[in-house]
């Protein structure tokens, strides 16, 4: 090691230099050896399995109640993408109207924060009561898009604003119109801005729409949220921890289709998509 | 004016309409002053006639107002007093002359989420020009600066002097009357400085196009131009406007002879002059 360049030695490898096979085997094995010495301390320690199910219990009751588990997923799953969807939707154009006038930023932008800040948790039961009692479908959607529009509003906004100067000027001097200007310069300028947003706004979807479910509560919910609510209830605990392994791969998943996503509409032109050799 | 008529008179014949008129100026300044916010003044009673077809330098420190000056003649943004004429210009209803000019910024300034292709297009775009039928223009825009086979490639993959080159492409593909260049190759190396330098010369000789070039370089004004103006900071002004009378084309013949160095020491002492009425008036 003592021949071990300073270049080498004075600087951090970024995820990217590391080959593709060492990024995918090492958290793999790390986890195959955390679910083996699980299942050695509950076998060697005799847990209980209502406090502490191993691993192969959990995994015979995601197969065994993968008929109740699976439906209850693409409930959450409906209630997160049209979340998301409606969030991003909203966001955008609010986004939008805002970079247009400075009297709706000045006007609509407090609210936001408003509704940012306050935690969601505290508002649900009102929204539960107002449009809850016949449509709990609503309620959720509601919730948990309230949740997931902030993020990209104010990316969005940013970018929308983070125009290159001259490259504004050009615009002016071609007399371009509002509309050319939105869509052949701010939108593709913001678009970094946007995805970011996004990745975070697919996480906070599933987020309000589990937190939504749980305050929904009580025999109405039919998503994962709830299945976890009863099985703790009943102290069906391996059923419980099966429930949060498909809440965990709906989160993983989200969260990959968007880096995914990111990833095409960069890779050609932005810093933190493109590929480099040195 | 006189000296002034017989360079664009004898250098320029192809661009004097038949029957001999005297054509009027393409843009004519008058008292133009430029107040920014806070009460800086940018530039102070600046007087400038632009005839058609000449290739004329700002010169002078930074801080003398150049580029402000070069940023009104483009119309961005409004002078505090004075007048701005466009004599051969039309005018559209609101008062906006219709100006027909490029400009190239110090930086590229191109679009990264867009190919070489679409950066050139975009002034056509902005225009209502449908994609087929800009094609040929903007691929012989393209091949003006040598760059035809970069079409499908992205900002990000080219060089300093390549970027500045379809920055150019981009103010030519409207084929404008005018070109303004805000220090253009500042940031470039001397060598690929030299090449567009040339390159620029051929294009305007063969073009019928007025240069109007803001720089801070005395050997780069005086290879390129016919004439210099010499600009003094503080408040931004004109102190002197030199015809540089040699014949063009101009080369490497022409960088490394007697008469070249005859109007850097002319053009320089100008410069010095600026330069102390500056710090004086300070």
């Amino acid at each position: 090691m003592a021949e071990t360049s300073v270049a080498a030695r004075s600087r951090t490898a970024t995820p990217g230099e590391v080959p593709l096979w060492v990024r995918v085997v090492v958290p793999i094995a790390i986890g195959i050896v955390f679910l083996g010495l699980w299942e050695f301390l509950v076998w060697r320690l005799e847990i209980p399995k209502f406090v502490l199910p191993a691993p192969s219990l959990i995994g015979k009751a995601l197969v065994d109640d993968l008929p109740t588990l699976l439906p209850s997923l693409w409930n959450t799953l409906q209630v997160t993408l049209a979340a998301f969807v409606v969030a991003l939707v909203l966001g955008v154009a609010f986004a939008i109207l805002f970079s247009q006038s400075v009297v709706f930023e000045i006007s609509l932008f407090p609210y936001a924060v408003i509704l940012q800040v306050t935690p969601i948790v505290s508002v649900a039961p009102l929204i539960l009561i107002w449009v809850g009692l016949d449509h709990i479908e609503r309620a959720l959607l509601i919730l948990a898009t309230i949740v997931a529009f902030f993020p990209i509003l104010s990316n969005t906004t940013l970018g929308l604003k983070s125009v290159d100067h001259n490259l504004r000027n050009l615009f002016d001097l071609y007399h371009a119109s509002r509309w050319q200007r939105l869509k052949e310069l701010q939108m593709p300028s913001a678009m970094p801005y946007l995805l970011g947003g996004m990745k975070i706004s697919g996480g906070l979807s599933l987020i309000g729409a589990v937190v939504a479910e749980f305050v929904a509560g009580s025999g109405n919910g039919t998503g994962l949220a709830w299945r976890i609510i009863e099985s703790g209830n009943r102290l069906n605990i391996p059923r419980m921890f099966a429930a949060l392994v498909l809440l965990s791969v709906l989160g993983i998943t989200i969260f990959f289709s968007l880096s995914a996503l990111q990833t095409l509409l960069l890779r050609k032109w932005h810093e933190s998509a493109v590929g480099r050799e040195n | 004016m006189t000296a002034m008529d017989a360079i664009t008179d004898g250098v320029r014949p192809a661009t004097e309409p038949p029957g001999g008129r005297r054509r009027r100026p393409l843009v004519d300044l008058r008292d133009v002053s430029k107040a920014y916010q806070g009460g800086v003044l940018a530039l102070s009673d600046v007087d400038l006639t632009i005839e058609h077809g000449e290739f004329v330098s700002l010169l002078g420190p930074s801080g003398c107002g150049k580029s402000t000056l070069l940023r009104l003649i483009a119309g961005l943004g409004a002078v505090s007093a004075g007048s701005i004429d466009w004599p051969q210009a039309s005018y559209d209803a609101s008062g906006e002359p219709h100006r027909d000019l490029g400009f190239v910024f110090q930086e590229p300034t191109l679009m990264p989420w867009a190919t070489v292709f679409n950066n050139v297009y975009l002034p056509l775009k902005l225009a209502g020009v449908r994609r087929r039928a800009a094609t040929d223009r903007v691929n012989e825009a393209l091949a003006m600066v040598g760059l035809e086979a970069f079409a499908q490639s992205y900002p990000r993959q080219l060089s300093g002097g390549m970027k500045m080159r379809v920055s150019i492409a981009r103010a030519l593909v409207v084929r404008p009357r005018l070109l303004l260049m805000d220090e253009p190759f500042a940031a470039l190396d001397e060598i690929t400085r030299f090449r567009l330098n040339n390159d620029l010369l051929e294009l305007w000789q063969s073009q019928k196009w007025t240069v109007i070039f803001v720089t801070h370089s005395v050997f780069e004004s005086v290879y390129l131009s016919q004439r210099i103006v010499v600009m003094s900071a503080r408040p931004g002004r004109i102190i002197a406007d030199l015809p540089i009378d040699a014949p063009f084309p101009r080369g490497e013949s022409f960088r490394t002879s007697t008469t070249y160095n005859e109007f850097c020491r002319l053009t320089s002492a100008e410069l010095s002059r600026a330069m102390a009425g500056s710090e004086g008036g300070h």
